[in-house]
């Protein structure tokens, strides 16, 4: 699990981990607890292209249904199948196993920092 | 990720509220007010209930006394029930049904006394039914109290419900250990006089308990230890949710409404059309429904995606039904999902599809309830399926 300061944020309650060209994409705590116990993740497909701000893919809660935007523009290099399998991944480790894509990008989008992520979100 | 995260407007706080808060609660807006939606995990939750018990906090139901020497007679005229058979120390299910046989609100009856009803109704609907209850008893001898604000409820669902309540510190429950389901008797806890009823909206053995809201904080912290080391946890509207739905119990403004009969939600049997004299929507219900009116049914499908309320239902390319409530069954494993369907369309077995967010998924008709208790003792097939929202 990478250290939670050190990762970029984005509005819709994602996290990236940047390292060279490849993104590994996740939900924060934040989001995985609003939503509460998600029981099905759906996952875009290795080598799809992925777009900004669309939508890649889904999250079921028992509850509600959430969508998973692409944070960069790029191609998916990898989905965790470990979380397609156990969702309940994304609930008790957001920010490490519960990782969902890495995703190969040429350029990136600004994103939130830290600070500016918590500030969203509130203490 | 995205924006389906709840927001939390409403004002109305449980007496309860700093214990939830203090649990860590996350709330939602129930009915106007800020209710416990989950404490930890709605999952762990559901299957504290199933396996060990859960504790419920449910205020913000409207209670409502009907008093007097024809209490009795006016609720059987203002309700579909023959509430004047009931015995006192009994509950009944009931429905208050709109003249055109449409149903204003379903409700748990408990009768106290020869001259004393308290009709519990969903917080949703507790202004009218309030108001329908004085206007239907306005011509009996007989007083209407909206009392909804003199009362808590704290609820303990689950088969170790009763072992948990037979040791609460400071409670002194009158013949609990004999206490039959749906069943009611007076209690007391500390100087504060209780009602405990083994009713319930989860589909597991279980009791209300209904008592001042001064004494709520101290009644839930006496419980919650007493359930300590049984597997006791508090337990949030979403387990409760997905719990009713497992039973195959209905709930207001999803599965009954004012455009819904009786008989189109399986309740044909709440309505008691053999009791002498004239009750609001008797003409209605005799006549039934329209001719073509869909009934309830219950639907498993298959995969992990569940079909929720709104979400269309195809037999082939024809739409032929919209979802009401739906889950992926914490119990079971699979979908479920209540709907309304032709009656041609409501035999278990029926294959069906289910549009979830553009995708179609198989899905077959399957008897109600989906779950039932596997030791839920005396509990008389008539009354099992009798609940509450």
């Amino acid at each position: 699990m990478a250290d939670i300061t050190d990762l970029q944020y984005t509005a819709e309650h994602e996290w990236v981990l940047v390292e060279g060209s490849i993104a590994t994409v996740g939900i924060t705590a934040y989001a995985a607890q609003k939503l509460g116990d998600i029981v099905f993740v759906d996952l875009p497909a290795v080598g799809s292209t992925v777009a900004e701000g669309k939508v890649v893919g889904e999250i079921e809660s028992t509850k509600s249904v959430g969508e998973l935007f692409a944070p960069v523009n790029g191609t998916v290099v990898e989905s965790n199948d470990a979380v397609t399998a156990s969702p309940e991944l994304l609930n008790s480790d957001p920010f490490g196993a519960g990782w969902l894509i890495k995703v190969q990008f040429t350029e990136l989008p600004e994103l939130l920092d830290f600070d500016a992520y918590t500030a969203l979100t509130g203490p | 990720m995205t924006d389906s995260i709840p927001t939390n407007a409403s004002e109305r706080h449980s007496p309860l509220h700093d214990i939830h808060v203090a649990a860590g609660a996350t709330f939602t807006d129930f009915a106007g007010w800020q209710m416990p939606v989950r404490y930890s995990s709605d999952l762990a939750e559901h299957h504290a209930v199933r396996t060990a018990a859960g504790l419920f906090d449910l205020s913000h139901m409207a209670e409502i006394w009907v008093s007097g020497r024809q209490a009795a007679q006016a609720l059987d005229f203002a309700l579909a029930g023959k509430l004047s058979a009931i015995a006192i120390g009994q509950a009944k299910y009931s429905l208050l049904l709109a003249p055109d046989g449409g149903i204003v609100d379903d409700l748990v009856v408990y009768r106290t006394g020869d001259d004393h009803f308290l009709v519990v109704a969903n917080a949703s609907n507790r202004e009218v039914v309030a108001a329908e209850l004085i206007e239907r008893a306005a011509a009996f001898d007989c007083a209407v109290l909206d009392s909804s604000d003199d009362f808590a409820l704290i609820a303990v669902q689950g088969p170790k419900s009763f072992e948990i309540l037979a040791r609460v510190a400071g409670v002194d429950i009158t013949g609990l250990a004999d206490l039959k389901y749906y069943r009611s008797t007076p209690g007391r806890f500390g100087a504060h006089d209780l009602l405990v009823a083994r009713t319930g909206y989860t589909g597991e053995d279980g009791y209300e308990l209904y008592v001042a809201p001064d004494a709520a904080a101290a009644l839930w912290a006496a419980i919650a230890a007493a359930g300590a080391g049984t597997g006791l946890v508090p337990a949030g509207l979403a387990s409760r949710d997905t719990l009713r739905l497992e039973a195959g119990m209905p709930l207001y403004g999803h599965e009954l409404d004012l455009t819904t009969f009786p008989v189109q939600a399986g309740l044909g049997r709440v309505v008691n059309l053999a009791k002498e004299g004239d009750f609001v929507g008797r003409a209605a219900v005799e006549a039934g429904p329209p001719g073509g009116a869909r009934v309830l049914v219950g639907l498993r499908s298959d995969g992990k995606r569940a079909g929720r309320a709104g979400y269309s239902i195809f037999d082939g390319d024809t739409s032929v039904g919209t979802v009401t409530s739906g889950a992926l069954s914490p119990t079971l494993g699979y979908p479920i999902a209540m709907a309304y369907l032709d009656a041609a369309l409501s035999e278990p077995g029926t294959a069906l599809e289910l549009d979830v967010r553009g995708s179609r998924v198989a899905a077959s008709v399957i008897a109600l309830p989906f779950y039932t208790a596997p030791d839920k003792h005396q509990t008389a097939p008539d009354e099992r399926k009798e609940n509450h929202g």
